[in-house]
């Protein structure tokens, strides 16, 4: 008897993607990919666009940037400042949840 | 199906121009996005005005609304029969839907779809969809299996969308950290023209422990001691999400020490296991009886410890 159950997979870390595969994961145009990567949003491998490879982890910043854009009606250089200030939120996140996990802080 | 008046919930006029549109949905997503809103009920809100504003920032499906004329908000509506002919022969099959996948459903003959989305030969991928599933620390440590209940947008045979509750059954494997992104291949929805189906992404959140806090993969313990098991050290049994263990705590702990049990924490899907950290706590009956009462005086007179000499 087989499971009908499907089994949740890792981030596949060192999986690399190209911008086609990159724009059509994240719902974004490619010419989209391209304008995050000019406002520093995105940092691809690679020295000319053809050439650009994308780590796994640019899937989330992609999607987050599509869902940004979408639901703010911002533009892309709005978006990619936007993900710069996010990222710092969820980095001050972790740091805050990591000193309430070792008892130094106190809400 | 019940009519909308998209141009009230946005609140302009019939005449408004694109940009008057899209400034006044900037302030609008402003007010009710729930990422920021405080406002109640933003979430409905929301939900409103990105419907709206979705039909009216396209100029082809504001064209088609604009066609319905006005009607009275609430009001019980059916799309003119000519409408059938913009989905081929798909007349009859508006019975289910909801009024905005009607315009969803038209940009989807006209455009075949949404950005990005297509390949070659009009093959389009099925839509991704992402689920928050709250696990407890135990189900992180052994992995479980959980159902999500997903409402997704299918498109029929003639084009046209329809919302269909799905049931997707997922086995997390064991050590998912809080935040940690899975990915259900194929699950989404499905694929047009020979486009592979989309995928779920589950953000896995880890629910909060009456015993332990969980940082990544490294978990952290309250562990109280008696004042003499820190001053002259002691063996204590620690709880572990793999079952109890002896943890010796040297002579001379100190309030906050942490004593570190190694790949106690939450297992990794490669390399190492996080760690378990004990933090530790001097704690103190409530009331003392006579004896312990006198035992401690006979240790303040013994004693010339300064614990705030640094005071000066």
């Amino acid at each position: 008897m087989t499971s009908d159950f499907c089994d949740a997979l890792w981030p596949e870390e060192q999986r690399s993607l190209a911008l086609r595969e990159l724009a059509e994961l994240s719902g974004l145009s490619e010419t989209e990919v391209v304008e995050l990567v000019e406002y520093g949003a995105l940092a691809p491998a690679g020295t000319t666009v053809e050439q650009w490879v994308f780590s796994v982890g640019a899937i989330g910043v992609a999607r987050t940037a599509r869902r940004l854009g979408d639901e703010f009606a911002l533009e892309p250089h709005a978006v990619a400042l936007l993900l710069a200030y996010l990222d710092r939120i969820h980095e001050l996140e972790a740091e805050l949840r990591a000193a309430q996990a070792r008892g130094t802080f106190q809400p | 199906m019940k009519f909308k008046d998209y141009y009230a919930i946005l609140g302009v006029g019939r005449d408004a121009t694109a940009d008057d549109i899209k400034k006044r949905y900037r302030i609008l997503a402003r007010k009710y996005h729930p990422d920021v809103s405080k406002e109640p009920d933003a979430e409905r809100q929301f939900k409103d005005v990105a419907e709206a504003y979705a039909t009216l920032k396209d100029p082809e499906k504001r064209a088609a609304y604009d066609q319905l004329g006005t009607r009275r908000p609430g009001e019980d509506f059916r799309p003119p029969p000519e409408w059938s002919t913009r989905f081929g022969d798909g007349a009859g099959a508006f019975e289910d839907m909801d009024f905005a996948d009607l315009f969803a459903g038209l940009a989807g003959r006209a455009a075949q779809g949404g950005r990005g989305r297509r390949g070659p030969a009009g093959a389009m991928r099925g839509q991704d969809y992402e689920v928050t599933v709250p696990i407890t620390l135990e189900e992180a440590f052994h992995g479980t299996e959980v159902s999500l209940d997903l409402t997704t947008t299918e498109l029929d045979g003639h084009g046209l969308p329809h919302r269909t509750p799905r049931r997707v059954k997922a086995r997390i494997p064991k050590g998912p950290t809080d935040g940690q992104v899975l990915r259900l291949p194929g699950q989404g929805g499905r694929g047009r023209n020979g486009g592979p189906d989309g995928d779920v992404y589950l953000t896995i959140a880890l629910r909060p422990h009456r015993l332990y806090r969980a940082s990544g993969r490294d978990l952290f313990l309250d562990l109280p001691v008696a004042p003499w098991e820190a001053a002259l050290g002691a063996a204590v049994k620690v709880p572990t999400l793999a079952g109890p263990v002896e943890l010796k705590v040297p002579p001379g702990t100190r309030a906050g020490q942490q004593l570190r049990l190694a790949g106690r924490g939450l297992p990794a899907p490669e390399g190492a296991a996080g760690d378990l950290h004990a933090v530790v706590q001097i704690a103190l009956p409530t009331t003392l009886s006579e004896r312990e009462k006198s035992l401690y005086q006979d240790l303040a007179a013994a004693s010339n410890f300064d614990p705030r000499r640094h005071f000066g």
